[in-house]
């Protein structure tokens, strides 16, 4: 490995969170953007080719060691390290209309889930997945909501446009004539 | 909490058992009623879903959420406008339009739900680095020690400790009563004395309060005297007299 490399590998090492690019720049002015890019492409090459237990993961514009999901069962039967609870149906639904239409009032969001989103939007705020953006213009002035980086780090998502654009999404329900819909069949089951 | 429920056959002949948390809301359960019933979300057979979701809401035990309720409103709203005559057909407005907007873009996001689920369960197996959240501190192992390791440990620990440097305070309480007395055994002998005579030179401060106070008390009561000729010069005492004789 390059000394870059290295280097490089010890900062992600030592950190918890995702480091951002510019972040890793700091560890060495005298390295462009191209031999860092080349860095990083070397190191996760790297832990992909010799077969590692961890990977490097671009996620939320910055760059993290993540363990290898085929190990996490493991790890979690012998308590080292414990998954984070999954969020719940009516936090996901709250998410991806904050995703999308961000900034967005909690009336508006009531307004496509049909129901009050209060108390999710709390539990959202706690675990850090959402904040307060601004204030809108209208009456009262209500607050206005967005996601944090928190939310890409929980998605594992490089940016938000990793998203699928609106447009790319299936057009709503299908005509009952080319039904099988597939991906309703899975959510019908969970 | 989550309750299953027996399908009710009087409307329904497909057996499916639902819970109760299945459904995050009414549009959810509108779409899972349009989807089981395969029918064009553009053309909802209103009258029928409206029933079933009616139907629905009742097996459910769901009538008491306020959501629901307004929702089941909405649709017999929406048949109901579509039983009026459509008099001028180029002004007629579907009055399930705006349902279908609110069920398409429902049905969007539920769709941006499941690439999040994916993708936060796959993040969800992997592990960051520190990830591991404060381990429960482990209960106190029982002591073993020696009683020579345990009083070496103490004498390690008085080693260590510095002697607390503190300020001595000796207990002088000024003793007006004695010097009192003093004074007036020496008063008995003599009629007249000094100052000088009855604090010794080298008195310690409480000493000479003590007489001070003693010899104002005292005077205040009327048994002695107290003048002096002039600043700083000696002060005399001497029997009062009037005091006396009374």
């Amino acid at each position: 490995m390059t000394p870059l490399a290295k280097l490089l590998e010890a900062a992600l090492f030592a950190s918890a969170r995702p480091i951002e690019t510019d972040e890793l720049a700091a560890l060495d002015p005298d390295v462009s953007r191209a031999e860092l890019q080349s860095a990083l492409d070397e190191l996760r090459e790297r832990y992909d080719v010799d077969g590692h237990g961890v990977e490097l993961v671009e996620i939320g514009g910055g760059w993290q060691i993540l363990t290898r999901a085929e190990y996490t069962e493991a790890i979690e039967r012998a308590q080292l390290a414990a998954r984070p609870a999954r969020l719940s149906g009516a936090a996901l639904e709250t998410l991806a209309i904050i995703a999308y239409r961000q900034p967005i009032s909690r009336a508006e969001i009531e307004e496509i889930r049909g129901v009050a989103v209060g108390g999710v939007l709390k539990s959202l705020h706690e675990r850090g997945l959402i904040d307060v953006v601004g204030r809108a213009e209208g009456l009262g002035r209500p607050l206005l909501y967005g996601t944090t980086p928190i939310f890409l780090e929980h998605f594992a998502l490089r940016h938000l446009e990793e998203l699928p654009r609106a447009d790319e999404l299936a057009i709503a329900l299908r005509l009952p004539t080319r039904d099988a819909e597939p991906a309703v069949a899975a959510s019908e089951t969970e | 909490m989550t309750t299953a429920y027996a399908p009710d056959s009087t409307f329904t002949d497909s057996s499916f058992v639902v819970e109760l948390a299945a459904f995050s809301g009414p549009l959810d359960l509108l779409l899972s009623l349009i989807r089981e019933e395969q029918v064009d979300i553009y053309d909802i057979p209103i009258a029928r879903i409206c029933e079933q979701f009616v139907q629905r809401i009742r097996t459910l035990g769901l009538n008491e959420a306020a959501e629901y309720l307004e929702m089941a409103a909405r649709l017999i709203r929406i048949k109901a406008q579509m039983l009026l005559p459509r008099g001028d057909a180029e002004a007629w407005e579907d009055p399930r339009a705006e349902l279908v907007r609110r069920l398409l873009e429902y049905q969007q996001m539920r769709e941006v739900v499941d690439v999040l689920e994916r993708r936060g369960e796959e993040r969800r197996n992997q592990f960051a680095r520190a990830y591991l959240p404060q381990a429960p501190a482990a209960p106190q192992a029982p002591l073993a020690l020696s009683l020579a390791e345990l009083l070496s440990a103490v004498d390690r620990v008085l080693r260590a400790a510095k002697p607390a440097s503190m300020h001595e305070v000796i207990p002088r309480t000024i003793d007006i009563p004695g010097a009192i007395t003093i004074i007036r055994s020496v008063l008995a002998l003599r009629a007249r004395i000094l100052w000088t005579e009855i604090v010794d030179h080298g008195a310690e401060p409480w000493q000479i309060l003590s007489t001070l106070l003693g010899l104002l008390e005292l005077a205040k009561g009327g048994e002695l005297r107290v003048l002096q000729p002039r600043p700083f010069a000696n002060v005399e005492i001497s029997r009062d007299a009037a005091g006396e004789a009374a």
